[in-house]
């Protein structure tokens, strides 16, 4: 048999059909919705009198608009609270599994569908939403769709996708001091550039990325998409078995051992090819932060802007136009700036993990009084355990509160927005101009990183602390 | 459901000669809180067209009036970042039905096409010339043949042939849906699925 990569196994396993000269038809293991790109999905389904073909491969949350406070009162934004009425009527018209606000497992999608154990090996996943790559950790082909894509899982279970190239990222070695899976992927989006894997699937190997968690492995797979990239996935291995094994999903099915067999030839045969490989050294990474205003825009937090010498005219401008939305310059030191905001939470850092490493720095230290802290879990499973596991109470002590989980700040559609000018230092996805509210102004980072700022109420290297 | 047709287009077009333009500028976040797909085009660029009190911004392409056009020309990786379908919805309620790129996001390009917007391809240096050309005078044609994947500037003599899937090429000029294909697909649907041996 031909040797094929882990990508090439889950993707033909899934095709129903391949139109000539054009995509294949991919069916679809597991369809996640949320109340912002799903309503006029629904509601295509109505205008065309058909109803959702397979109801129990779909699973719902309210995450995108939420307040992260009060969750218990009705919502004060108007528009925000229609769409998560829209999604409730939506789910019990349909029959869907819906967590939604206030239920016990509600939270971003991205990081409850993990938690619970509706992703698994070898599945195709969709959502309306782009970092669906995030699910790819787990040994997975997973993509984020539009709202006419959502409509036809919805209709069918499955979509119709040209299959895209595939890309091989290894990073082999030890990851130093205080750097985590963040700056792994934020080191490699600064290489590749914010549209250099456009096209290709990747997949992510060398020891480094063994060594990691699955948290950490989500957070590498999440920020695919801001390389361009269809989606990232990781080999499931031991890590992934004892994860998921303590999932709600195997807790209350017994299938695990039988799942856990047809798992095992979930890796990329010898002499599979990819399309593309690249190849990093862990040891050349360090803690990062991005200084423009798109995610490729990311350097060392202990080095300067670059100079515009030697750039190409095209490039000079739109470095440039970053900056002057940033309120930079070229060949300024980032580490020492003052900041007034720093976000904790999103799909990329808003799992337990991110609490750990936050809540280790900042015991027994108080945050600086000019920065206003937003911490946001990613669920409320993930709340919970910060509460269970102690961190809510180091995290008091520093000055710290935590609110109520859901997307929050990285994308600003509820009350949780930087103002203009402002500057924050978030551990989420997305630095582009005004996602965190208009005129506000994102330094991408890890959750070390976001601490220590915090503490310093500057940009501050982690490695300090540490 | 059948969606606007598009085969032959002439038209002028708006330059907008930025790179890595992403979705969030296309339609911000916080204008995605509605149920329904229409009305999105009074905030296309919100951010840049208007000011933070709603005046619009003079030195924004689309509030100066000498460029209007169904084409819009833009910078390389075109509709990055988030895969929000509004996007596109808000482009084509805008007017545009045809979007210049010497390459599209991933996600952008299928939402585009899943909804009769062309996202065509041409070099990155014909991208850059086009600007030039159509920024110098507003009045420049272009000329787009789907069926014959097809694109001229009779200004320029040039003529350039754009890559475009059959399949989707079909949709386009006849106005067809992939929900409708899918459907119509079902029986093969629920064959595979009994040949793996039940659902997921």
């Amino acid at each position: 048999m031909t040797p094929k990569t882990i990508f090439e196994k889950i993707w033909d396993a899934h095709v129903v059909h391949s139109i000539k000269d054009g995509p294949d038809i991919i069916y679809i293991d597991r369809h996640y919705i949320h109340e912002v790109t799903s309503p006029q999905a629904f509601r295509g389904l109505e205008e065309r009198g058909i109803p959702v073909f397979r109801p129990s491969l779909t699973l719902a949350t309210a995450d995108h608009n939420t307040p992260t406070k009060d969750q218990h009162l009705p919502i004060r934004e108007e528009l925000s609270g229609i769409q998560v009425e829209k999604l409730k009527e939506n789910c019990s018209r349909h029959g869907i599994e819906l967590f939604g606000l206030n239920h016990k497992y509600n939270g971003i999608v991205h990081v409850i569908g993990p938690e619970l154990g509706y992703t698994r090996p070898g599945m195709t996943v969709v959502c309306g939403d782009s970092h669906t790559s995030t699910h790819g950790a787990f040994g997975t082909v997973a993509f984020g769709i539009g709202t006419s894509e959502v409509e036809m899982v919805l209709a069918t279970q499955c979509i119709l996708q040209s299959r895209p190239k595939t890309m091989s990222i290894t990073v082999d070695g030890a990851l130093g001091k205080a750097v985590t899976s963040k700056d792994i992927i934020m080191h490699i989006i600064s290489l590749l550039t914010t549209g250099g894997a456009t096209g290709y699937f990747v997949e992510y190997r060398g020891s480094a990325i063994r060594a990691l968690s699955m948290e950490s492995r989500m957070t590498i797979c999440n920020m695919s998409i801001e390389m361009g990239a269809r989606g990232g996935l990781i080999a499931p291995d031991e890590t992934t078995f004892s994860y998921l094994r303590n999932t709600k999903y195997y807790l209350e099915n017994n299938s695990f051992y039988n799942d856990l067999k047809a798992w095992k030839d979930l890796i990329t045969d010898p002499g599979a090819s990819f399309d593309k490989e690249i190849t990093i050294s862990a040891e050349s990474i360090r803690p990062m932060i991005s200084y423009g205003t798109n995610p490729g825009m990311a350097l060392a937090v202990d080095k300067s802007l670059p100079e515009t010498e030697g750039m190409n005219r095209q490039d000079a401008d739109n470095y440039i136009k970053a900056l002057s939305y940033m309120g930079f310059s070229p060949g300024m030191k980032l580490d020492g700036h003052p900041i007034d905001f720093i976000f904790l939470g999103s799909c990329t850092n808003g799992r337990i993990e991110d609490f750990r490493a936050f809540a280790s720095l900042v015991k027994g230290r108080k945050k600086a009084e000019n920065v206003t802290a937003l911490l946001v879990p990613g669920s409320k499973l993930v709340e919970e355990q910060v509460k269970k596991e102690g961190l809510l109470a180091i995290l008091h002590d520093a000055g710290f509160e935590l609110r109520q989980p859901g997307c929050s700040s990285c994308l600003a559609m509820n009350e949780d927005k930087i103002p203009a000018g402002k500057y924050a230092v978030s551990t989420s996805n997305r630095n582009f101009e005004g996602r965190q509210g208009p005129g506000a102004r994102t330094l991408l980072a890890s959750p070390l990183t976001a601490a220590a700022s915090a503490i310093t109420g500057r940009i501050t290297d982690p490695r300090i602390f540490l | 459901m059948a969606k606007e047709k598009l085969n032959i287009l002439e038209s002028t077009c708006v330059p907008l000669p930025l790179e890595n333009i992403d979705t969030d500028q296309i339609i911000p976040a916080r204008f995605l809180s509605s149920t329904s797909r229409e009305g999105f085009g009074k905030n296309l660029f919100r951010d840049w067209r208007y000011d933070h009190d709603g005046r619009p911004l003079e030195d924004f392409i689309l509030n100066n009036r000498k460029y209007n056009g169904k084409i819009l020309v833009a910078g390389k990786n075109f509709g990055c970042g988030s895969s929000r379908e509004h996007a596109v919805w808000a482009v084509y309620d805008y007017g545009f039905r045809v979007v210049i790129s010497s390459f599209f996001a991933d996600i952008f390009r299928n939402n585009a096409l899943n909804n009769g917007l062309l996202p065509l391809i041409i070099p990155e240096d014909e991208v850059k010339s086009l600007i030039a050309l159509v920024t110098g005078d507003p009045g420049t044609i272009v000329k787009i043949n789907v069926q014959e994947r097809r694109m001229e500037v009779p200004a320029s003599g040039k003529s350039f042939t754009f890559e475009i899937n059959p399949y989707k090429q079909e949709c386009l000029i006849h106005g067809l849906d992939d929900i409708d294909y899918l459907i119509n697909m079902r029986g093969k649907i629920i064959e595979y699925e009994k040949s793996r041996g039940g659902l997921g």
